[in-house]
């Protein structure tokens, strides 16, 4: 065999790509699953804790504050193994989708909130004092004036830290999720051939390059002006 | 609570477990010491060749660029660490870490320096070249600080992740910090040093979270 027969055969195995393809495909459905519970989850979580500390509490906001430090600086992956190995040796078991799902929400759900602090520290004074003045109070203040207006203003980096996220999921392969690593390692296994390796890699591009591309869409769309 | 503090807590086996944790935070700072400048090297390199107005050179750049990051880490790790062998080449853990990461990290400083240099007013380097300094003296001495500082708090914060990312580093074997705690852990049936590798994460990164949601905040209210 030539170099390139060899190194086809290895990587662009048709017989192998078509017996493990649906593997793949099976994959590709639980990471867009784990990835969408994991945005859903993350975001909302976020909006809350950012809108709890706009009430202002300092204690609380201390509390939130630490919260959030905490999950900005641990790797994801460390997360992950302290709930899928640390946690049952305390009785507390979860399944490895679980353990990523709740992990990287917890990431998520950090970054989410810096984010939409950060939008809601951005909104003139001068709007919270306006609505106030007309008389509305605290709260439809908050939800009504601020929070449209920061959101807005959060929308870029949210895009961007969201998919930085999401292509965490990919980890869950270390926990035993079959999402596409994890399908493609154990094909690799089976076949005894990295084929369904680059079938993972190719089912990651397809995912992501799109959403890559939207990132920097959005990112000139919503840049504000200087 | 005696029962939490017994299994996530528990002295004993920190002190047990310190020496190998300490091999691992050792190896992890060394990751990280080797992939910042090769990742800020490759990235300034990027950035700068994909400026050019070539399109020969700035569309297979800006491809490069997309593809790594597009693709998890994790997946191009272990495409390096367990497929390449297959064609012949065995990266070992160390080669395949160092590979993997330098692509990775490098796409990522590469996009958000091409941002910074995109930032600078045009006027800079022409007038700088209008001076009569050489165009690497524009490039080092006009554009470059101007681009760096301008995209600073992006920069400080991807090198935040590269260092968080070394814990993948883990997965193919490297005796990392994390890869010595689950190994500690798996050998006391106790997760103390996980929680331990945990602390010296969070303690090794806290100052760096901190700078950085004081510059985002400070960056976004400017914006206004």
């Amino acid at each position: 065999m030539t170099g390139w027969e060899k190194f086809a055969f290895s990587f662009l195995n048709p017989r192998v790509a078509a017996e493990y393809a649906p593997k793949i495909i099976e994959g590709l459905g639980l990471t867009i699953l784990l990835a969408a519970c994991i945005i859903a989850t993350g975001l909302v979580a976020g909006l809350v804790l950012a809108t709890i500390r706009a009430l202002g509490i300092r204690p609380l906001n201390w509390l939130i504050i630490f919260t959030v430090d905490v999950f900005r600086a641990l790797p994801p992956l460390v997360i992950i193994v302290l709930i899928y190995f640390g946690l049952p040796n305390a009785g507390i078991d979860f399944s490895g989708f679980g353990a990523t799902w709740l992990a990287l929400s917890l990431v998520l759900m950090a970054f989410a909130e810096e984010i939409y602090w950060a939008g809601i520290c951005a909104v003139p004074a001068g709007q919270w004092e306006a609505s106030r003045a007309l008389g509305l109070r605290f709260l439809p203040t908050l939800f009504r004036i601020v929070l449209p207006q920061a959101i807005r203003i959060a929308i870029p980096p949210l895009v961007n830290r969201t998919i930085a996220i999401t292509k965490g999921t990919a980890l869950g392969s270390v926990v035993a999720v079959a999402e596409i690593l994890g399908a493609a390692q154990s094909a690799m296994a089976f076949s005894g051939n990295p084929t369904p390796l680059t079938l993972g890699a190719i089912a990651y591009i397809i995912l992501f390059l799109p959403v890559v591309f939207a990132g920097r869409w959005i990112e000139t769309k919503f840049a504000w002006k200087r | 609570m005696e029962d939490f503090i017994e299994t996530f807590l528990n002295l004993d086996i920190a002190r047990q477990a310190s020496p190998i944790l300490i091999q691992g935070l050792i190896q992890t700072l060394l990751l990280a010491a080797m992939t910042v400048p090769l990742g800020l090297g490759a990235g300034i390199i990027l950035a700068v060749l994909s400026t050019r107005k070539n399109p020969w050179l700035r569309y297979p750049l800006m491809a490069f660029v997309d593809f790594f990051r597009a693709i998890p880490p994790l997946v191009l790790l272990i495409f390096l660490y367990a497929g390449l062998p297959f064609a012949g080449v065995d990266l070992g853990a160390w080669g395949a870490v160092a590979l993997g990461f330098l692509l990775n990290t490098g796409a990522y400083y590469a996009e958000i320096l091409r941002a910074g240099i995109e930032s600078v007013p045009r006027g800079q380097p022409e007038a700088a070249r209008a001076l009569g300094l050489r165009p690497w003296q524009v490039w080092v001495f006009i554009v470059l600080p101007q681009a760096v500082r301008n995209v600073l708090p992006d920069l400080i914060s991807n090198t935040l992740e590269v260092v968080k990312l070394t814990s993948i580093a883990s997965v193919v074997a490297l005796p990392e910090l994390l890869f010595q705690a689950r190994q500690a852990q798996s050998v006391t049936y106790n997760a103390t040093p996980i929680m331990v590798a945990a602390l010296a994460y969070f303690i090794l990164l806290w100052p760096c979270v901190r700078l950085l949601s004081r510059l985002e905040n400070k960056q976004i209210a400017g914006k206004r």
